[in-house]
Parts: structure tokens; sequence; C-alpha cells
């Protein structure tokens, strides 16, 4: 006779633990059901028996829910954890999953809600029974598919994207087949790969699948990968307007961006001073005139003088070093970041001077 | 003698102005409080000098990126200014070359 399962409550009010008993008794798969008022009593409890589940409020006094399920992650790392809160808050909904929890139930507050909830924890129960996948909040789709590939493994990899679901199938540590709406083989597998978000489910295996696609897992995630980066590239770049104010990799700044130190960017065309690509700049318009005129001056400055060719500005500021820069179409102006010294500043400016005149 | 004397002339004279040399300190308004810069130096350029450095020193301030020191790097020449309450010190060197 197999063991029944055991289910734990944490909550620290005895009515709502009595109520949740007497639902919980009842499920089909008729666990055996615990309760604990508080966080140390319910660890003592885990200790003790072999729980496949615990349900837990959020807001106790002493040792909290988020403290509870700090423990439990250390200690239980394979128990199943569901959140049972009357806090309705996304934050603290994102800050649970974060630690890995499997669901975040709201308190049932009708009868339907009521039979929802009686719902999602037996169906939590049978994946139990049925080995089912936990812990994949915090991994990617490609980690799943490696792991399953490289362990040799043969699955069916249920995921749901908001109303939309897609299924990838692994026969002995190769891709074999993958679905999404009308689309299948590696047109559906490189969509659900772009997927950036959703919920997974690991089925058990489908060996009867027929084979569509031919390629190893690596090239198809390789192919995959790139594929999503162009489209993303494309993407920043056909958005325009984000691209300049926020400097994509798309960007004409993008290079200068990644340079050590620069905190923004602005380049103003010489002969149109409105022509101008800006990057982390609060008000590039100002900018872009204050650094058209000084520039303007200088170079006039210079050849008064018959001093040569203006090489490079930098100013040292209290909330933020500037470097100034020239090409015969352009004039920069970058920020960099207020604690460096002169000669990081040269440094800095050298390496930014290097990528965008090139 | 003669031969030596080739050696020993000195060259006519060019008209190439030497960068100049020094620092000079310059008021809120514009005004020249004092100057280590050769007289042969164009009291204009220095004035201009000053006007675009009090000017850079404002409108940085107005774009909210307040300078209080800065470095104009020429090929020849560098000009280094420190703010001064509203007024300016300003440093010119020639690059050596060689």
């Amino acid at each position: 006779m197999p063991e029944r399962l055991k289910i734990l409550i944490l909550d620290d009010e005895q009515d709502l633990l009595d109520l949740y008993r007497d639902l919980l008794s009842k499920l089909p798969s008729q666990p055996e059901v615990f309760t604990a008022n508080s966080g140390a009593r319910a660890l003592a409890l885990l200790n003790s028996e072999k729980c496949s589940l615990l349900l837990t409020d959020l807001n106790m006094p002493g040792m909290d829910g988020f403290q509870v399920l700090t423990i439990v992650r250390r200690r239980f790392p394979s128990l199943r954890t569901v959140v049972m809160t009357s806090l309705v808050d996304e934050q603290i909904r994102a800050r649970a999953y974060a630690m890995g929890i499997d669901l975040y139930l709201e308190k049932p507050s009708g009868q339907e809600e009521v039979q929802l909830f009686v719902d999602c924890i037996e169906s939590l129960l049978e994946r139990e029974e049925t080995g089912g996948f936990r812990g994949v909040q915090s991994k990617s789709l490609v980690d799943l598919i490696q792991l399953e590939c490289l362990s040799q493994s043969s699955s069916v990899l249920k995921i749901t994207n908001k109303s939309v679901e897609a299924r990838i199938w692994i026969q002995d540590g190769d891709v074999i087949d993958a679905s999404v709406g009308e689309l299948t083989g590696e047109a559906a597998f490189k969509v659900i790969l772009g997927w950036k978000t959703g919920n997974f489910e690991m089925l058990a295996a489908d060996p009867k699948r027929e084979r569509t696609i031919m390629s190893s897992y690596q090239g198809l995630l390789l192919d995959t990968a790139q594929a999503i980066d162009e489209s993303q590239a494309t993407e920043v770049s056909a958005a325009g307007e984000p691209s300049v104010a926020e400097g994509g990799t798309a960007s004409p700044l993008g290079a200068v961006s990644r340079c050590k130190g620069v905190e923004f960017a602005l380049s103003v065309d010489i002969a149109d001073k409105s022509k101008m690509d800006a990057w982390g700049v609060e008000n590039p318009a100002a900018l872009a005139e204050w650094t058209h005129g000084l520039m303007h001056k200088l170079h006039a400055l210079g050849e008064k003088l018959k001093a040569g060719q203006l090489v490079k500005v930098e100013g040292m500021g209290s909330q933020s070093n500037l470097g100034f820069l020239s090409r015969p179409d352009r004039e920069l102006c970058v920020g960099l970041r207020r604690n460096m010294s002169q000669s990081e500043i040269a440094a800095s400016l050298s390496e930014v001077g290097t990528k965008w005149v090139s | 003698m003669g031969f030596l004397g080739l050696f020993s002339k000195s060259s006519p004279g060019t008209n190439v102005a030497k960068l100049p040399s020094g620092s000079f300190t310059i008021d809120r308004t514009g005004r020249i409080v004092a100057s280590t810069l050769p007289r042969a130096f164009d009291e204009k350029l220095t004035q201009e000098i000053g006007n675009i450095v009090l000017e850079m020193f404002l409108k940085a301030q107005t774009v909210n990126l307040p300078l209080r020191e800065v470095f104009i790097h020429y090929a020849g020449l560098k000009i280094t200014a420190r703010e001064l309450r509203g007024g300016a010190m300003i440093f010119l060197a020639p690059l050596k070359t060689g």
C-alpha cells in the first residue's frame, strides 16, 4: 500500500488551520495533514515528518513566512511550497516566486475560490506522485533543455506563455520535435526559445512522437540564440527613439557607452546642431547646443593662437567629469564617472576617441 | 673666419609667433586682474581665452554639469583653467617637442 502524502499547513490563525485541515483531508489523494501555528513548530514538524507540501502564510508574528521559506529552501530543497496569503502585492508575489515557491495563492474568500484552492493543491500532489518538475523559476528554457539533453532524458516539456501553450519533445537526449500553435519542428522551437517568461512543466516521455528535428540540440540552441540576438538588434534599431535616447547595442553611441567610466554620451552634427545622437543624457537639446557652441569657439581660438588642432577637452566636475572630442563631421561630449582621476579620464577619453572616430 | 661665420651668424628673423607661456586671472565680470603672460602676447587674445573659459564654466552650470577645472588640449598648447569664485585662473603651457 503506497504511503500517504503529508501536507503541513502553517498559519498563525487557529481557525484557518482547522478549516484548511478539513478541506485538504478530503482531497482525492487523501493526504495526511499536519498544522503548525508558528515557524519554529513548522520546522520541527518538517524535521520529524517527511512532508511533500508546505502551505504557509506570510504575515505571521515572530518568524514570518519568508524566513520560514528561506530555511525550508536550504534544509528541504525538494519540498513543494505554496504561499497562501491575504497580501495582494506584486512585489511580495515576485519575491516569493524568486524564493522558489510553487504557487502563490490568495486566501480563498468564496465557495468558488475555495474549490479552486483545493484543485490547485490536489494538482500539486498529483505532480508529486508522478515525479513532476520543480525549481524551474530561476532556470531559463535553454538551461532546462540542456539539462534534459545532457542527462540523455526522455520527456515532454510543456511551456505555457500567457494563453499560448507549447511543447518540446525530448527523446534520449535529443530534441525531436516542438509545437506551438500551428507551427511545428525547428520553426516552433525557435519561437518558443524566444519567450522570456512562462510556466514550465515536465510531462512523461512520448516515444511514439515522430521526429521532425534532425539537428543536434547544441546546433539547434546555437542557431536559435543567434536568431534571437539578430531579431533583438533589429527590434532595437527599428524602434528608433529608444535606441537614440537609451543607447541600446544598435545606438550609434553603443560602442562609446561601453567604454570605461562613461555615464552618458552625446554627439552632434557640426553643420546642424539639431542632428544629434544621445545616450543617457537628461537634456540632450541643451547639451547639444552647448557642445556645438563651445567646440566651435575653441576651434576658432586654436586658429587665432596658431596652437594647432584641437585634440580634446577635459572637464572635472562635482557631479560628473566631461570629455569633448571632435571629428570632421561631428562633436562628441561624454560624461564620465565623478570619482575618476585626471589620468583615468584621459585614458577613458582615449578609448572613447578610438571607438568613436572609427 | 668667413667659413665659421656661416655657423655663428644668427638666422634671419622669422614671423612665427611663439606660443604663450604663463598664467592670468580673470574675475567674474571678465576683467583681467593679473597676468604673467609675455607683453608681446596680444591682450585681445588673452581676453578671448578668458571669455571662452568663463562662458564654459557658466554654461556647464546651466546644463547641470558644473565644472571646477578644465583642460583644453591643442596640438601645440595646453590651456588649464580653474574656477575661482565666478572668475578663473588660467594657465597656458606650450607643449614641448622632442
